[in-house]
C-alpha cells in the first residue's frame, strides 16, 4: 500500500522546550525518508508523535489526505520497528509474527501462511518456533521487522532500529532493508544519528536539528549541496572556511571564488557564509590558471594520516586554520603526497565548492 | 581451604567463626519459636508446656472437630480469599496507573497509598471501629474484607511497581503499534511480563488479610471471629495446646505455600535466561 503522508505546522512542546519547531514534511507515495540529526534533535519525537505515543502542541499530519493524529495510536495501521526490537519475551517467533493478525481476527491458515510470508520475506523461515530470547541480535531485528510488515502498515516506522548491531551486520541489513523496501514500497520513516547510514537507504533524508527542519532532499543534494554549515559539517567531512562577501562576489583570504553557476540561496543572506570543503574533493597540485575552474589556496602540508584506504593529509593556512585533504594511494603512489613543511596548492573544482550560511 | 593467606588483607574462614557464629544465633533466634510450638502441639496436657510430658493428637481432632473453630477458620480464609482478590487487581492498576505518571505525581500519590502499612495498626482499628459502627459494617464479612484490602494494597503496590520497574515500556508501544488497544496490550504484554510479581503481590495480600489481629479484635468477635481473633483470645483466657495444635497448621500451610510459590517460579526464570 502507497500512501502520502504530510507532516504540516508540527509543534510539540515539553514545558518550556520546543521539541519539534513547525516541521513541515511532504512524503511521497512509497517513498523511504530519514530523519537525521543528533541525539535531543527531535527526530525520535517526531516519530513518536506519528506512532501517536506522543500527543503534539499544535499542526498536523495528513496520511492519504486523511488526518493521523485524531486516531489512537492502535487505529494508525503503522508498522514500528525499535531500537531494542521490543519483541515480546514470553513468545516465540510465530506468535510475536502472529500478534497483529490475531488481533485483527484473521483465520488461523491465513494467520499461518503471511506469517510465513513475512519471515520468508526477511530469510527467518527456520527459526519459526525459536524463543526470542535464544536468536542473535540480527534475527532479532529481522523478527521485530517481519511482525511490522505482516500486517501490511500503512506506514513503517524505524527508530534507530539498526543501530544495535555491530557494524558489519548493521551495513548488511541496511541493504537488505533497501531490498525489502523496494519489494514492498511501502512509505518508510526511518530515524538515525548514522549519516552514512541516512546516505545510503534514502530516499531523502530529512535532516533535523534543535527540534527544526533544516534540509529535506535526496541524499546526492544533502551531501554535495548542504544550505547550512550544520547540515554539511554533520554530513560528511567537512573543512569550513570564512567567506567575506563584497560588492565583487565572494572571497576566502583575499581571493575570489570561483563558484557553482546556481551558487544556492546562502549567497543571498549576507549574515555569514562560509565555504565547505570535504576532504576528497580537493587535489593537492600545481597552482591553477586564471582561467581554469578550479579555486586554488596555498597551504603548508602539516602532517600525513594513514587511514587504510587512503591518506589525509592535514594541511595548515596562513590564518592557522587546519584543512583535511584525502590522497587516495593511487596519488600517494605517484609521489603526490607532501612533506611536513613543505609549501602546496590546494585545488578544488568550483562545482565542489559549496557556500554555506553559518545559522544552525 | 587454604591455609596460608593469599594477601596481606585476605580474611581467612577462622578469622570470621565469630560471623559464622552470630549468624547462627539470629537464625536459631528466629527459628525457634515456629519450631517450638509443633511439639507442644502434640501434648496431652491440657496446659501449653514445653517439653511435653505425653504425647497426643487430641488438640488437632479439638481443632478440626470444633464447629466453632472451623468457622472461625472458613471466616479467615474467606476473608483473606475476597480481599486478595480484590486487592490484586486494584494494586496492580494503582502501580500502572503510577508508573505511566509523570514523576513529579507519583510521590504523593504512591505516599498515600502506603499509608496503611506506616500508621500503626492500632491507629487504623480505632478509627475503622469508629466508622464501621456507623455503616454497621461492625461484624460482617465484608468490614474485614474492607480492610482487609486497606491493609494489602501497598503490598501489591510495592510487589508489582518493583516488577514494573524493570519492564520494558516499549513492549507494550509495540503491542499498540501493532494494532493493540491499551487495555488489551496490558493484558496480553504487561501482565505476562510481570505476572510472578503480580502473584508474589497477591500472596502478600493473602497473608496480610489472613493474618490481622489488631483491627479485628474490635470489630469482629463472636461467632464472626477470624482464626488469629480466636486464637488470641484462647491464649488470653485457656492457655491450652490447641492454639499450638493451629499454629502448627498454619505453619505448615505457609511453607507448603511458598513451596508451590517457588515451584512454579522457576520456569519462567529459566525462560529469562
Amino acid at each position: 500500500m502507497k500512501v502520502p503522508v504530510s507532516i504540516r505546522g508540527l509543534s510539540k512542546k515539553f514545558g518550556l522546550f520546543e521539541a519539534l519547531k513547525d516541521i513541515n514534511l511532504d512524503i511521497a507515495p512509497g517513498e523511504f525518508v530519514t530523519l537525521l540529526g543528533p541525539s535531543g534533535s527531535g527526530k525520535t519525537t517526531l516519530l513518536q508523535v506519528l506512532a501517536g505515543f506522543v500527543t503534539p502542541t499544535s499542526g498536523s499530519i495528513l496520511v492519504a489526505g486523511e488526518e493521523l493524529l485524531t486516531r489512537p495510536p492502535h487505529q494508525r495501521e503503522i508498522g514500528l520497528v525499535f531500537q531494542n526490537y521490543a519483541l515480546f519475551p514470553h513468545m516465540n517467533v510465530f506468535e510475536n509474527v502472529a500478534y497483529p493478525l490475531k488481533l485483527r481476527r484473521l483465520s488461523r491458515s491465513e494467520i499461518e501462511t503471511r506469517v510465513r510470508g513475512a519471515l520468508d520475506m526477511v530469510r527467518l523461515s527456520q527459526f519459526i518456533d525459536r524463543p526470542v530470547d535464544k536468536l542473535s541480535g540480527g534475527q532479532k531485528q529481522r523478527v521485530a521487522l517481519a511482525r511490522a510488515i505482516v500486517f501490511e502498515p500503512r506506514i513503517l516506522l524505524m527508530d534507530e532500529s539498526l543501530s544495535a548491531l555491530d557494524k558489519k551486520l548493521r551495513e548488511q541489513m541496511q541493504i537488505e532493508l533497501r531490498h525489502l523496501h523496494e519489494r514492498l514500497h511501502t512509505t518508510t520513516v526511518f530515524v538515525t544519528h548514522d549519516q552514512r547510514e541516512a546516505l545510503t537507504m534514502s530516499d531523502r533524508i530529512a535532516v533535523i536539528n534543535n527540534g527544526a527542519l533544516i534540509q529535506f532532499d535526496t541524499p546526492r543534494a544533502i551531501y554535495d549541496r548542504p544550505r547550512t554549515r550544520f547540515v554539511a559539517d554533520f554530513v560528511g567531512e567537512t573543512t569550513f572556511l570564512p567567506v567575506e562577501l563584497g560588492s565583487g562576489g565572494a572571497s576566502v583570504f583575499g581571493t575570489p571564488l570561483r563558484l557553482p553557476d546556481h551558487a544556492g540561496a546562502s549567497t543571498a543572506n549576507p549574515r555569514e557564509s562560509w565555504l565547505a570543503l570535504r576532504p576528497e574533493k580537493l587535489a593537492i597540485g600545481p597552482a591553477a590558471g586564471p582561467e581554469a575552474e578550479v579555486n586554488s589556496f596555498s597551504a603548508v602540508a602539516r602532517e600525513t594520516i594513514f587511514q587504510g584506504d587512503s591518506l589525509l593529509v592535514i594541511a595548515g593556512f596562513p590564518d592557522g586554520q587546519n584543512i583535511a585533504v584525502r590522497v587516495v594511494p593511487q596519488e600517494a603512489n605517484r609521489g603526490l603526497v607532501p612533506t611536513p613543511g613543505q609549501p602546496i596548492h590546494i585545488n578544488v573544482h568550483r562545482n565542489d565548492s559549496i557556500l554555506v550560511s553559518g545559522d544552525v | 581451604m587454604l591455609t596460608a593467606a593469599a594477601s596481606a588483607t585476605q580474611i581467612r574462614h577462622y578469622q570470621r567463626l565469630w560471623l559464622y557464629g552470630l549468624c547462627a544465633l539470629i537464625f536459631t533466634f528466629l527459628i525457634v519459636p515456629c519450631v517450638l510450638i509443633v511439639p507442644m502441639s502434640f501434648s496431652a496436657s491440657n496446659y501449653l508446656e514445653f517439653p511435653p510430658r505425653a504425647w497426643s493428637l487430641r488438640w488437632y481432632r479439638e481443632f478440626f472437630d470444633s464447629a466453632e473453630w472451623m468457622d472461625a477458620l472458613w471466616l479467615s480464609l474467606r476473608v483473606a480469599g475476597l480481599t486478595t482478590l480484590i486487592a490484586t487487581p486494584i494494586g496492580t492498576a494503582a502501580a500502572y496507573g503510577l508508573s505511566q505518571m509523570p514523576e513529579r505525581l507519583t510521590k504523593p500519590l504512591r505516599m498515600s497509598f502506603l499509608l496503611p502499612m506506616i500508621v500503626p495498626n492500632i491507629l487504623v482499628a480505632i478509627g475503622v471501629f469508629f466508622v464501621f459502627a456507623k455503616l454497621g459494617l461492625n461484624n460482617t464479612v465484608t468490614g474485614l474484607v474492607l480492610v482487609g484490602v486497606m491493609l494489602a494494597l501497598p503490598f501489591v503496590l510495592v510487589t508489582v511497581s518493583s516488577g514494573l520497574q524493570s519492564f520494558d515500556g516499549n513492549l507494550e508501544r509495540a503491542a499498540r503499534s501493532l494494532g493493540a488497544t491499551r487495555l488489551k496490550a496490558f493484558l496480553t504484554v504487561t501482565v505476562p511480563q510481570i505476572k510472578s510479581s503480580i502473584a508474589a503481590g497477591a500472596l502478600f495480600a493473602f497473608v496480610a488479610a489472613f493474618d490481622e489481629v489488631v483491627i479485628a479484635l474490635y470489630i469482629s468477635s463472636g461467632e464472626n471471629s477470624t482464626l488469629p481473633r480466636r486464637m488470641f483470645a484462647n491464649i488470653r483466657d485457656q492457655v491450652d495446646p490447641l492454639v499450638a495444635a493451629v499454629s502448627s497448621v498454619l505453619v505448615v500451610a505457609s511453607i507448603v505455600l511458598l513451596l508451590i510459590v517457588q515451584i512454579a517460579k522457576r520456569p519462567e526464570k529459566g525462560a529469562a535466561r
